[in-house]
């Protein structure tokens, strides 16, 4: 018996969230005597999540799966764990992750507990503390089904190495005709985005337009950030939807949280609770945002943006 | 083109979130509850193809009779009738479940549903429907077309978008993206006056046995103080980022 994890790749190379899930699963597997397992399509560098803790790779390589196909990914990863006779699942929380998760879970008759924080309390029932209402609160969660899937949340329990003896397996299964195909994709190269970033810029109305945010996306560039925006903003289109963080957009749990111009709207703050610090600059001192934040910078943000550039700059001039 | 549009029922958006019952039960003591705002999202687009391509629109809940003012909103939207599975939604597989019936006896060709609703689940029911019910999926879905049993349907993934050609019948998670924020309907005086006359079924659930339970609930651990640094003394902040907080 075994523990299945579903680790995402992208041109090949493991996603950094993968290790994550590893290091989850390889914590619960050392709780209960069991062993990971994981499963990979068209991956280059299984052999890394040896430090993490798996012990065996199933690697899929097939050229129908190069691109994303929610039901053959599925259909696979229940293959796999039909093989593994493993009875819990664990998959990260990326935009693919949370496509197939609930899939997977029909498909294996498996209670599913999305957006999960911590190492369950108990493995006999499983129980498991997950976010609820958006972030604003967090339910234990008890799967009463013999076998679960567990959708863990970014950022919520680390890389823990473990070196393990870790050997890859080519694996083939059997995929079936699809309806569906992918037509065309589009996305920024050579950006962070929101979803795999440790630090978020995020600028709000406060900035007046979308010719000011050159210095929001140079802090970016600086920090190593992905940038992000309030809703409002992405509602006049001064910045893209895929920007919007809060309540009724993307969640962020990145480490580092930097909100400029924003006020702190309860919808807003709600998608940035998991971020672990958060630092805001605004030049209205009862922004209700300083209430929810670690650091505060009181001030005109058009001169404390460049000011902390330029600061950032030295500072990593004499840091690197 | 039939559609089954899947309502779910929410705290709206600027509720404090809290618990009763020994922190076993959402208390909803003051709570306004509203259109899951994804759903509306959803609806808005079913509108479209309403308009524009002749489709049916159904509107779904699974819950008990204090979601009917919801459902009636919808129908003063403009869905043309309402079904209402008359249960405690305890679980998203026991909801998807009720809606699968829902699916297989109205034949329905494209189901919207929301990416995730706002509440309890966090993204379950559509894709457990869609799995449920043999359609073809498409999550975090910001464009939707239909023609004949092709869709093409554009999905948010991480840092953009891709396109899919898809079939019916189909399952969508709609969001924010899907329309237009200004396209957004309020109901208008005559909207309500016709809903009043649209059918609004109640079913009795199906036997179904929930997954998953929810055994207590728990608030965020309270805030420290913000730690406050002047304009003029940016250093102090790099180094707290640095040397306290450890996060640059
Ligand atoms: C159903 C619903 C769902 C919602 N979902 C979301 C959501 O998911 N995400 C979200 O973000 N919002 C959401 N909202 C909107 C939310 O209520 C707020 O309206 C929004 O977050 C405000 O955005 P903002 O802070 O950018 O703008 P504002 O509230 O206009 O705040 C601008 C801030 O900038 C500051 N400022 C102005 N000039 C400067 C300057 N020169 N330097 C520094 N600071 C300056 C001001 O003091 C102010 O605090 C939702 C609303 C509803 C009704
Ligand atoms: N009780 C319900 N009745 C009808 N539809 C629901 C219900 N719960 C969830 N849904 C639908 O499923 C979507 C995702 O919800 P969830 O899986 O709860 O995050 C919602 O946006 C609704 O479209």
């Amino acid at each position: 018996m075994s523990i299945l994890i579903y680790t995402e790749s992208e041109n090949g190379k493991l996603k950094k969230a993968a290790f994550e899930v590893a290091s989850y699963a390889a914590a619960i597997a050392a709780q209960n005597g069991l062993s990971v397992t994981a499963v990979s399509f068209n991956t280059d560098d299984t052999d890394t999540l040896g430090t993490y803790g798996v012990s065996k790779v199933l690697n899929v390589k097939n050229e129908n799966l190069s691109e994303f196909n929610a039901t053959l990914y599925a259909d696979t990863i229940l293959q796999a764990a039909e093989k593994e006779t493993a009875t819990l699942v664990v998959l990260g929380s990326s935009a693919n992750d949370k496509f197939l998760a609930p899939m997977v879970a029909v498909k294996l008759n498996a209670g599913y507990a999305p957006n999960v924080v911590s190492l369950p309390e108990s493995t006999n029932p499983l129980k498991v503390k997950r976010t609820t209402f958006t972030n604003k609160a967090f339910a234990l969660t008890q799967v009463d089904t013999e076998k679960a899937v567990i959708g863990l949340a970014k950022n919520s329990f680390g890389l823990k190495e473990e070196q393990t003896t870790c050997t890859t397996e080519d694996f083939a299964p059997t995929i079936v005709e699809s309806s569906s195909k992918v037509l065309s994709t589009d996305k920024a190269t050579g950006k962070v985005t929101i979803a795999d970033a440790e630090i978020v810029v995020s600028g709000g109305r406060g900035l007046k337009g979308p010719e000011n945010w050159g210095m929001i996306e140079e802090l970016a560039d600086v920090l190593g950030a992905a940038t992000a925006c309030s809703k409002p903003v992405s509602d006049l289109g001064w910045r893209p939807h895929g920007e919007h963080v809060g309540q009724t957009g993307k969640p962020v749990a990145s480490n580092l949280y930097i909100a400029i111009g924003i006020s702190g709207a309860i919808q807003h703050l709600a998608g940035v609770n998991a971020s672990k610090v958060k630092v805001v600059i605004n030049n209205d001192p009862e922004a209700p945002f300083f209430k929810a934040a670690d650091y505060g910078v009181v001030g005109d943000a058009f001169e404390v943006v460049p000011q902390l550039i330029e600061k950032l700059k030295e500072y990593k001039a004499n840091n690197t | 083109m039939k559609i089954l549009v899947c309502i779910s029922h929410v705290p709206d958006t600027t509720s404090k979130i809290n618990f009763a019952n020994n922190d076993t039960e959402f208390d909803k003591n003051g709570v306004q509850f509203v259109i899951n705002p994804n759903d509306e999202f959803g609806l808005t687009r079913a509108m479209w193809f309403k308009e524009k391509q002749g489709a049916s629109i159904t509107v779904v809940n699974v819950g008990t009779a204090d979601t009917e003012p919801t459902l009636r909103k919808a129908l003063a939207i403009g869905a043309d009738e309402a079904i209402r599975i008359n249960a405690t939604p305890t679980d998203g597989f026991f909801v998807a479940k009720q809606l699968a019936k829902v699916v297989a006896d109205g034949q329905y060709d494209l189901v919207i549903a929301g990416r995730e609703s706002i509440d309890y689940n966090g993204g379950m029911v559509p894709g457990m429907l869609a799995t449920l019910t043999g359609a073809n999926f498409v999550n975090m879905c910001i464009g939707l077309e239909v023609e004949g049993t092709t869709a093409k349907a554009t999905r948010e993934i991480d840092g953009g978008k891709e396109e899919i050609e898809t079939t019916l019948p189909l399952v969508i998670g709609a969001q924010k993206g899907l329309v237009e924020e200004k396209d957004l309907r309020i109901p208008n005086m005559r909207g309500i006056m016709m809903a009043r006359k649209k059918q609004l079924a109640v079913l009795e659930p199906e036997a179904v046995e929930a997954q998953t339970q929810i055994t207590s609930f728990e608030k965020p651990a309270a805030k420290g103080d913000v730690k406050l640094v002047s304009p003029d003394n940016l250093d102090e902040l790099i180094s707290l980022l640095h040397n306290e907080a450890k996060v640059i």
